[in-house]
């Protein structure tokens, strides 16, 4: 009996923490994967399904599943529109120095524009150009803002 | 471009030559500061008037700028003037010594200016009460518009007298000036006296602009700017106001620093995703690759005998501080700690790499040893960085920013000193938010 209870107690207590936990995925779920954002709160559209922006965890360059799927959106979208030249903007967040976050958003655009040359677009359509941490798109001093600011985001330029 | 270092000469004249009883150990930090009573200079009857300045209160001004400056060192303690016991005139031809000792003052400084036939003349005197003698004595003559720097070159005589240490009050700091929301900044450059005064800027905020360095003879700053949307490093000359870009490259240009020499710019270029370190020379225009390596190769700064480079690379994966050889070769990774590491800075005196480091979300300037030993971290904040030298290698300016609320509130960013001894950290005044500061070298050297 004694025993029963404590059980019943223990579990009580995992089920809580579940439910807890549960909540603060629920909030994040949505948002960040590990360290990228997966929101699509600050994203634009180049053309209708096609968001204009892809996210990078803290110092990374790397692209994820996510954004290799955006970027392969926007490499149709671009051999659907010849002419169209663009320009991907690398970013980072504020908690950087800020020499070492010009270079590092000068490689996230490049990451970007990589992946886009594989899918066939030249690379003469592709400028670049890093901003570093000048330019956060949330001003927000929180990880969540940060994530929405490690972006690279390829924009029209004609 | 009006002109900012209006050339001008000092006359100096030694008056009299002695020798130095009280002393300050500038080592260990502002334990126990020095009483020292700034009296202000009379001002001779026969003094003319002058456009733009009140003649009756220039001498009271003055030792207002040297107390200034003496208190911001933490080194010492300017005793209030209520408590002087002798007038300015009467105390700077022979003070009673034991009068002054009675307000527990241990240094003394007199002085008396004139200004006649538009020449300001200033003679100030130091005195050694305890052994109640004169120590240093100095008379300048100079166009009195340059009012304000001779009381920072008499605070830099001062200084030097007590310390043993060249001053650094007669100096000015670049930096960038900012306003506007968070996520739409302006900057501009942005020139100030090291006290905060005669605050001047050199553009007018339609750029971006980032990360400006004087040359050594401070006539020159090359810096970052965002003109037409191509990041380059550019050169102005504060002078002329003429601007260049600085070589032909075909990317991103950035983190410009120049050469002991004043010869070579050293900067970053980012190509491909990959930023390297290269040299351009300002006479002949050749460009010289330093660094050849896929990671992020950035922040460069010489050696003060030009011949190694410090900088900072993510070759092992995250940010840390390497040594080479100013051609290239040779690299050392001399940052070992807990954390990352970036912005090394090289010391005037060469002894030291000032750096920011970064660790478990909080940002920390520091110093070690050029080999990366004797790490000393000297202040920890939510984000500070950039430290540059003060030209005697004593204190460091940095910026720091402060966290911004859901919709950017409350952010700020400002230009703080603190000495290398960890001691005396203190918010500089700037007319607007700041970031980026580089220090001067002495003006009138």
């Amino acid at each position: 009996m004694m025993f029963n209870k404590s059980l019943k107690n223990i579990l009580l207590v995992i089920f809580a923490t579940l439910i807890l936990s549960a909540c603060s995925t629920a909030k994040k779920s949505g948002n960040i994967d590990g360290d990228v954002y997966t929101g699509k709160e600050t994203v634009k559209y180049l053309a209708s399904g096609v968001p204009d922006r892809v996210f990078f965890a803290t110092n990374k360059s790397s692209l994820t599943t996510a954004s290799r799927a955006t970027l392969r959106k926007q490499a149709t979208f671009l051999r659907k529109n010849k002419n169209l030249n663009v320009t991907i903007e690398g970013h980072a967040d504020e908690r950087g120095t800020r020499e070492y976050n010009l270079a590092l958003g000068e490689r996230r655009a490049n990451a970007a524009r990589d992946y886009l040359m594989t899918y066939g677009i030249s690379g003469k359509r592709i400028s670049v150009i890093s901003y570093g941490k000048e330019k956060p798109v949330n001003p927000a001093s929180t990880p969540l803002a940060w994530s929405q600011n490690r972006r690279s985001v390829t924009v029209k330029v004609n | 471009m009006k002109k900012i270092f209006t050339a001008f000469l000092f006359n100096i004249f030694v008056i009299s030559p002695s020798f130095a009883l009280i002393e300050i150990d500038i080592t260990r930090g502002n334990l126990d500061p020095l009483p020292i009573a700034i009296s202000p200079l009379h001002v001779d009857v026969k003094s003319e008037n002058y456009d733009g300045i009140k003649i009756k209160d220039l001498g009271n001004e003055i030792s207002k700028i040297i107390e200034d400056n003496f208190r911001a060192t933490g080194l010492f303690n300017p005793l209030k003037k209520e408590a002087f016991v002798q007038k300015p005139d009467i105390a700077h031809l022979k003070p009673r010594f034991e009068d002054w000792r009675l307000i527990k003052a241990q240094a003394l400084v007199t002085g008396k200016l004139l200004i006649k036939e538009s020449k300001l003349k200033v003679e100030f005197r130091l005195w050694d009460l305890a052994a109640a003698k004169e120590m240093t004595a100095l008379a300048f003559t100079t166009t009195p518009s340059n009012w304000r720097r001779v009381a920072h070159i008499i605070s830099d005589k001062i200084y030097e007298r007590l310390t043993g240490e060249e001053g650094y009050f007669d100096t000015r700091i670049i930096y960038v000036a900012e306003s506007g929301p968070k996520n739409q900044r302006i900057k501009k450059l942005a020139i100030m006296d090291q006290d905060g005064a005669n605050t001047k800027y050199l553009t007018l905020g339609n750029e971006l602009v980032l990360t400006p360095r004087f040359n050594p003879t401070n006539q020159m700053v090359t810096y970052m700017s965002y003109f037409r949307n191509m990041p380059r490093v550019y050169l102005l000359d504060i002078e002329t106001g003429t601007q260049e870009v600085v070589g032909n490259f075909p990317g991103m240009t950035f983190a410009p620093r120049f050469s002991p020499d004043g010869k070579k710019i050293v900067m970053s270029f980012a190509k491909d995703g990959n930023s390297d370190i290269y040299t351009m020379d300002l006479d002949s225009r050749v460009v010289e690759r330093i660094t050849d390596h896929s990671s992020i190769d950035t922040s460069p700064s010489f050696s003060p005998d030009g011949k190694f480079i410090a900088f900072n690379s993510d070759r092992s994966g995250l940010q840390q501080i390497y040594v080479m050889r100013s051609d290239g070769s040779g690299v050392k990774r001399i940052t070992f700690g807990k954390g990352i590491y970036g912005t090394p800075v090289w010391s005037p005196r060469g002894d030291l790499i000032a750096f920011t480091k970064m660790r478990k979300g909080r940002f920390y300037i520091g110093v070690m040893r050029v080999d990366g030993t004797g790490e000393r971290l000297l202040t920890e904040n939510y984000y500070q960085e950039a430290p540059s030298w003060s030209p005697n290698g004593r204190v460091l300016v940095f910026y720091r920013e402060t966290k911004a609320g859901s919709k950017g509130e409350g952010f700020s960013a400002k230009l703080w000193s603190i000495d290398i001894t960890g001691y005396n950290e203190r918010r500089l005044k700037t007319e607007t938010d700041a970031s980026d500061p580089s220090w001067s070298s002495l003006l009138s050297k």
